[in-house]
């Protein structure tokens, strides 16, 4: 195995538990050299934890965190040669984005000559050349978030990690960052760990996705694996958005299972986490999956329309399917006869774009 | 209405709430200050009591012996004063330019016989009584002390007067400032490791370490330095703890010298550089210093650029309070220490309450009032006021 193809970072079965709190249980995780990895969960989930983990600013209290195959569990954060970009930047607020950007290197004992060389070369890659000499308050979100990464990848770190850097700027703001940052991975082609909760975020970002769930990560895949193959229901709600049916198992292949929905119908899909027969599981079923039946359809479910609401593109229903409750239903915006609330339509899915997943 | 007059109304309503505050400062601070700076040139006390040798004494060329008629004033007006008992402010009054004074005049009004009737020439009979009269020199004085202004006492606080100890206040004012530095720098390097201490930990232990903090504000100056008195005393608590554990074998001076009034300036004044710091300090986000390692920052260089900075506001504000109230202690010196370690307001309550001297009171409070708003200034001048934070 050639070096390039080894893990940057790998976690061995590592837990940090407070006091009577288990933030993080027995993970293990590689990180891939030069990927975009997310860490994607709800807040509480581990994902911040396993962050602070890796720059040292948190023990674990058990298990392994190599870099580059080295132990790196005694090793002081500010030994670790990992770049961070904070949830709020943390620029130091009385020095200007230059002396910022030249913090890392000075502390290193780098000549004058070649820091300024350095940090002007940076503030040119993050397109700051002329706001050097600005304090972190006289520049905009935008430019402060870019200050942030500029100083976090000016020592050349091993890896770059992330925390939420775009959760306080604006829907417009945060999209051209998004664009930026990937373009900055692609060009300087460094590793990079992306902490979020917001899941769109996570799929517009990553190369791979890691979906934090009470310390754990329930799936690691790329975006397309992960919204489209969900191994628990957890994820399958997460990522995107699904309408879990209840049923019970009643048969177990190799792959897949089937299901007896509430309304009798038996549903055969494939069944990633292995559920066991006769035990209540969930057909997770995509709202855009879901369309209008023709009429004399014989797999058509009747259903009432309890909303629609108009989005443009698309319109979003809700409907009450008679023996299987509510659905959530995405329809094209160009459909000629837009549904009413209170009317009956009919609605249909086919088994292949299901997933049995069982409740754990 | 209009939006204008309404804005009006809206200003004096509220200018109308803070007016009493302002007539409150403006009577209780502002007017007794300009009062006391007044005071320290006024001097009218000899001309309310002499006023006939004020008269006389206006048209003396002050070159040779002063006529008959003034030296009938003389005496006319300390038989007056002899009468109204005010002779000895008129004594005292004199005294200030040169302590001799004081006892010719004194003793000149005790002396004057009480049948003036008789008496043709007062010039003889003076300097009968005293032969000082004779001389120009008490002439000088009183023509000097005819008021209503004089810079006498100015010029004694300023160590001008050319008397004997003349650099007596010029030693106590240098001596107040080198006492109120030292406090401030213990207080400042005490008071850093309290504050952080103080700003990290959190729940029922961060309530009762900020108790302890707390509690000796709540407690009176007296009593805290009364303590320190027989904590450091010479068989005191701590001298006998010290010889115990055979640290020392004789029991150490701590007690009526600078170290004891260091111990309890520190201590009294403690509280006041650690709750601008501990504020600083709370403030500044955890992830400043995070931010700080993640780029290789060791824990010296986070501290001395990256926290220190942040933090200065607080350290200025607190040392500033220190300094500031240290000049103004009095009872701490006083209880705990020796004769060389009284400082200025000492001998401002000294010369208020015992010498009577209110002049030289006024004068030696305007120039600590001085000495403190320049260097106030200057400190603004090299920190910048926005940074002096609360």
């Amino acid at each position: 195995m050639t070096r390039e193809q080894t893990p940057i970072v790998r976690f061995r079965g590592v837990t940090k538990t407070y006091n009577n709190f288990t933030a993080v249980q027995s993970l293990d995780l590689d990180i891939a050299r030069g990927e975009f990895l997310t860490l994607l969960g709800p807040s509480g989930s581990g994902k911040t934890t396993t962050l602070m983990l890796l720059t040292g600013f948190e023990t674990a209290s058990s298990g392994t965190i190599e870099i580059d195959g080295k132990r790196i569990e005694s090793l002081p954060a500010h030994k670790r040669e990992i770049g961070v970009v904070f949830q709020n930047y943390a620029l130091f607020p009385h020095m200007s984005a230059a002396e910022n950007i030249a913090y890392p290197l000075r502390v290193r004992g780098m000549g004058r000559a070649e820091v300024e060389a350095e940090v002007a070369r940076v503030l040119a890659t993050v397109d700051l050349a002329d706001k050097g000499h600005r304090r972190p308050g006289q520049l905009s979100g935008g430019q402060q978030q870019r200050v942030a990464l500029a100083r976090a990848m000016v020592f050349k770190p091993r890896l770059i990690v992330l925390d939420e850097p775009l959760g306080a700027l604006d829907k417009n703001l945060r999209e051209q960052m998004q664009e930026e940052l990937r373009a900055l991975h692609r060009q300087i082609g460094i590793t990079m760990v992306f902490v979020t909760h917001d899941q769109s975020e996570a799929l517009t970002l990553s190369d791979r996705i890691a979906v934090f769930n009470k310390g754990r990560i329930e799936q690691l895949d790329t975006p397309e694996g992960l919204y489209r193959d969900p191994c628990t229901t957890f994820v399958a709600g997460f990522i995107g958005e699904n309408n879990l049916v209840p049923g019970r198992i009643e048969a177990v292949g190799s792959v897949s299972a089937s299901i007896r929905l509430d309304n009798g119908r038996l549903v055969e899909a494939d069944a990633p986490n292995r559920p066991l027969i006769g035990e209540r599981a969930f057909l997770a079923l995509r709202p855009e999956r879901i369309a209008f039946a023709e009429v004399g359809d014989a797999s058509a479910i009747p259903a009432k329309v309890k909303q629609c609401t108009y989005l443009g593109d698309c319109y979003r229903l809700d409907v009450e399917a008679e023996g299987i409750g509510l659905l959530k239903l995405k329809l094209s915006g160009t459909i000629p006869t837009p549904p009413v609330p209170g009317n009956m339509v009919q609605v249909k899915f086919s088994d292949r774009e299901c997933r049995i997943l069982a409740d754990r | 209405m209009t939006i204008d007059s309404a804005a009006m109304r809206s200003n004096i309503v509220g200018l109308a709430l803070i007016a009493p505050l302002v007539i409150f400062l403006a009577f209780t601070f502002l007017v007794p200050l300009g009062r006391m700076l007044v005071l320290s040139v006024s001097d009218t006390e000899l001309a309310a009591i002499m006023p006939r040798s004020v008269i006389a004494l206006a048209s003396w060329d002050g070159e040779t012996l002063p006529d008959e008629e003034a030296f009938a004033a003389v005496a006319a007006d300390l038989a007056a004063a002899r009468e109204d008992r005010t002779a000895g402010t008129a004594a005292r009054r004199l005294g200030y330019a040169s302590a001799e004074w004081r006892t010719v005049l004194s003793s000149t009004a005790r002396s004057l016989p009480d049948d003036a009737s008789s008496i043709t020439n007062w010039q003889d009979t003076l300097v009968s009584i005293e032969p000082a009269w004779g001389q120009a020199k008490i002439w000088h004085a009183l023509a000097e002390a005819r008021g209503p202004f004089t810079d006498i006492h100015v010029l004694t606080a300023l160590g001008m007067d050319g008397g004997p100890d003349s650099g007596l206040y010029v030693n106590v004012l240098v001596r107040t400032f080198v006492i109120a530095i030292s406090a401030t720098a213990i207080c400042l390097l005490l008071a850093m490791p309290a504050a952080y201490l103080l700003s990290s930990v959190s729940g029922p232990l961060a309530g009762l370490l900020m108790l302890t903090l707390l509690l000796p504000l709540w407690t009176s100056v007296l009593v805290r330095s009364t303590s320190w008195l027989v904590i450091l005393q010479k068989n005191g608590i701590l001298n006998q703890i010290l010889m115990a554990l055979r640290i020392t074998n004789a029991p150490l001076d701590l007690i009526y010298n600078r170290t004891g009034v260091l111990i309890a300036l520190t201590h009294v004044l403690l509280p006041y550089a650690v709750l601008p710091l501990y504020a600083a300090m709370k403030s500044l986000p955890k992830s400043q210093m995070q931010a700080s390692r993640s780029l290789g920052g060791g824990p010296l260089s986070g501290f001395f650029r990256v926290y220190l900075p942040q933090v200065l506001p607080g350290l200025s504000a607190g040392g500033l309070m220190v300094f500031i109230l240290a000049l103004g202690y009095y009872i701490t010196p006083l209880l705990l220490g020796g004769q060389g370690d009284q400082m200025l307001p000492f001998y401002i309550a000294y010369n208020t309450l015992q010498a009577l001297n209110w002049g030289l009171a006024a004068s030696l409070a305007g120039g600590l009032l001085i000495v403190t708003v320049i260097l106030y200034l200057l400190y603004v001048r090299l920190v910048g006021v926005e940074r002096v934070r609360v």
